[in-house]
């Protein structure tokens, strides 16, 4: 399937989810949201004028935030746990832990501008570790949207589905890359582009720099197949041994570490099947300088031309 | 259920908790026996609590190294076998050192790392509060627990959201794992602290069932607002020599210890 840009105007993934939020909380009146102080921040703005009484606000207190989304979820309400992913993650990893994942919990844990969205604030603010944090705890899928109409299908699967799980949304605008009646389903990843030579392996924001390293390619003479994988865990590991047996190399591209991300997931699957050579881009393991978000993903080797050069590199690879 | 019947099902649950301690070699004696009191009068006196209804009175038992009390007290209920308890701490047991939820039926979160279980009982009284419903939600938090930060996030947020439907009770033994509170980051007075966060506080002997019950009661509860029980106990309570002393902890009575404990539990119950 190819799937040329449907326009290039950009999108901030939170306004889908307020949107679908609020659409899905006026039809099941179980729906909640909790949040730390961060109502402007996660656009919970017009959830709270629709809902007051649902819009649980703890105030700056990450590990109660998630522990009162574990009793709500006990008490039978669907709580939407949303606050800034790094503090979320960060501060409330053993609430994650033993809350929502040990416990089984219906809790959906919301990290809003993930990644390193926040940009010139710095890393204390950068959410560049959730993948590997929450990926290593059973129980809570790991889900990285790569645009407004994959965030909006995101919100819908997880407001249906018995469990916890964490959706991981950035604030970074980004063009629309899937068909508007696109229905979210964990562990399947979509192929944006089909190709021969190579795959790339994207998520979140990354997803619509792979589709433009891959036109960019195209005009090398080089046919690379793009797989948008938001699903962390579980991961489409059919996707994946396909693009390893199809294509025979592999380019993984997060706004993450390198270290126990999207990239280690995929390189987990391919050695223990098809072993193929790969790269993983994303951030090599330092904090980050001060830059814009999309700067620092350009500085990172994470620029649409530099993925398509470590593309073309792997290729060589191949031998 | 009358006062000296809760008694006598409390120095029941003592004695199986001792025996289970003895027999699996560990276990938290001294947190559990100073907690076997309060378990007891909640779960037969003042909850409703049917683990299969939405709308039972819900109880975490946020000090959740003292499992085994808790087990004993759902065994004695009847939500799990009585002859189960001596699984405790088995090979693939459900019954580990710390409760589960999804395994073990009267259990509402799984505890272990202190200060999980008062964040979860404000996010349960909140969804009572929400739908109007009336059943109420206890959680258990031992004094040395007090410490962890998490507690007073949940403490503010309780006195915010107007919780009278919480009643959290701490367990006041005046001991830690390796130290008394006192000598350790004492925390003590405690009512003065809640109290000034806006709940409303009552004193009581951890011991005394007919205190306890009344504490418990719907009728002591004040409009608008969370309360908070603190139980002076003791920890090891019905076994002079474990009684106050930090070193039982979590030690395991030796054979000559364990048969003076149950004669002395035993003596209790004539």
């Amino acid at each position: 399937m190819n799937m040329p840009f449907q326009d290039t105007k950009l999108h901030d993934c939170r306004d889908a989810l307020t949107a679908t939020l609020e659409e899905l909380a006026a039809a099941n009146s179980d729906i909640v949201a909790v949040c730390n102080d961060s109502v402007g921040s996660s656009k919970l703005g017009g959830f709270k004028a629709k809902f007051p009484d649902r819009l649980i606000n703890v105030g700056i207190a990450e590990q109660n935030m998630v522990g009162v989304g574990a009793g709500l979820a006990n008490g039978g309400k669907i709580p939407f746990v949303c606050a800034a992913a790094p503090f979320l993650t960060g501060r409330a990893l053993e609430q994650i832990k033993a809350d929502v994942a040990y416990s089984m919990t219906n809790v959906k844990l919301v990290g809003i501008s993930s990644g390193m969205a926040y940009g010139e604030l710095g890393p204390t603010h950068h959410s560049i570790e959730d993948f590997a944090w929450i990926r290593a705890l059973p129980n809570v899928p790991v889900i990285a949207p790569a645009d407004r109409i994959e965030t909006a299908a995101a919100v819908r699967w997880a407001a249906s589905y018995e469990g916890g799980c964490f959706l991981r949304l950035s604030r970074v605008g980004v063009p629309d890359l899937l068909p508007e009646d696109h229905v979210f389903e964990p562990g399947k990843a979509n192929t944006l582009r089909d190709g021969r030579d190579v795959t790339i392996i994207a998520n979140g924001v990354l997803s619509h720099r792979a589709m433009i390293a891959a036109a960019l390619l195209a005009e090398r003479g080089l046919s690379a197949r793009v797989l948008n994988m938001a699903s962390v865990r579980p991961i489409d590991e059919a996707a994946i041994v396909q693009a390893a047996r199809e294509t025979g190399a592999i380019l993984t591209c997060e706004e993450h570490t390198i270290f126990g991300g999207l990239g280690s997931a995929v390189a987990e699957v391919v050695v223990e099947t098809h072993p193929v050579p790969m790269k993983r881009l994303g951030v090599p393991g330092v904090f980050a300088h001060t830059a814009s978000a999309n700067a620092l993903l350009d500085d990172f080797g994470m620029a649409p031309a530099s993925i398509a050069d470590s593309a073309a590199e792997l290729v060589k690879r191949k031998g | 259920m009358d006062p000296h019947e809760l008694r006598r099902i409390a120095n029941r649950i003592r004695r199986r908790d001792l025996q289970a301690v003895f027999e699996a070699g560990a276990g938290h004696i001294g947190g559990e026996m100073s907690v076997i009191d309060l378990l007891t009068a909640l779960y037969f006196h003042t909850m409703s609590v049917d683990p299969q209804d939405p709308k039972r009175d819900r109880l975490v038992l946020s000090k959740g190294h003292t499992a085994l009390a808790l087990y004993v007290t759902l065994a004695e209920k009847g939500f799990i076998p009585k002859d189960e308890i001596s699984s405790f701490l088995k090979p693939h047991s459900r019954l580990n050192g710390h409760p589960n939820r999804v395994k073990v039926p009267g259990v509402e979160t799984n505890t272990g790392p202190l200060g999980h279980g008062l964040p979860v009982g404000v996010g349960m009284a909140k969804a009572a509060q929400l739908n109007g419903d009336s059943w109420r939600t206890f959680v258990i938090t031992g004094d040395g627990e007090m410490q962890e930060g998490s507690n007073w996030e949940a403490i503010m947020a309780a006195a915010q959201f107007k919780l009278d439907n919480l009643t959290l009770i701490i367990d006041h033994n005046r001991l830690q794992q390796g130290a008394r509170l006192a000598d350790t980051n004492n925390l003590a007075p405690l009512a003065p602290k809640l109290a000034a966060f806006g709940w409303a506080v009552e004193e009581i002997d951890g011991h005394d069932m007919e205190q306890i019950c009344q504490a418990l009661s719907p009728e002591t509860v004040t409009r608008g607002k969370p309360k908070c029980i603190v139980a002076h106990t003791n920890k090891g309570q019905g076994i002079s020599f474990m009684s106050d002393d930090v070193a039982w902890h979590h030690k395991v009575p030796n054979a000559e210890q364990y048969k003076q404990a149950m004669a002395e539990l035993e003596e209790a119950a004539r």
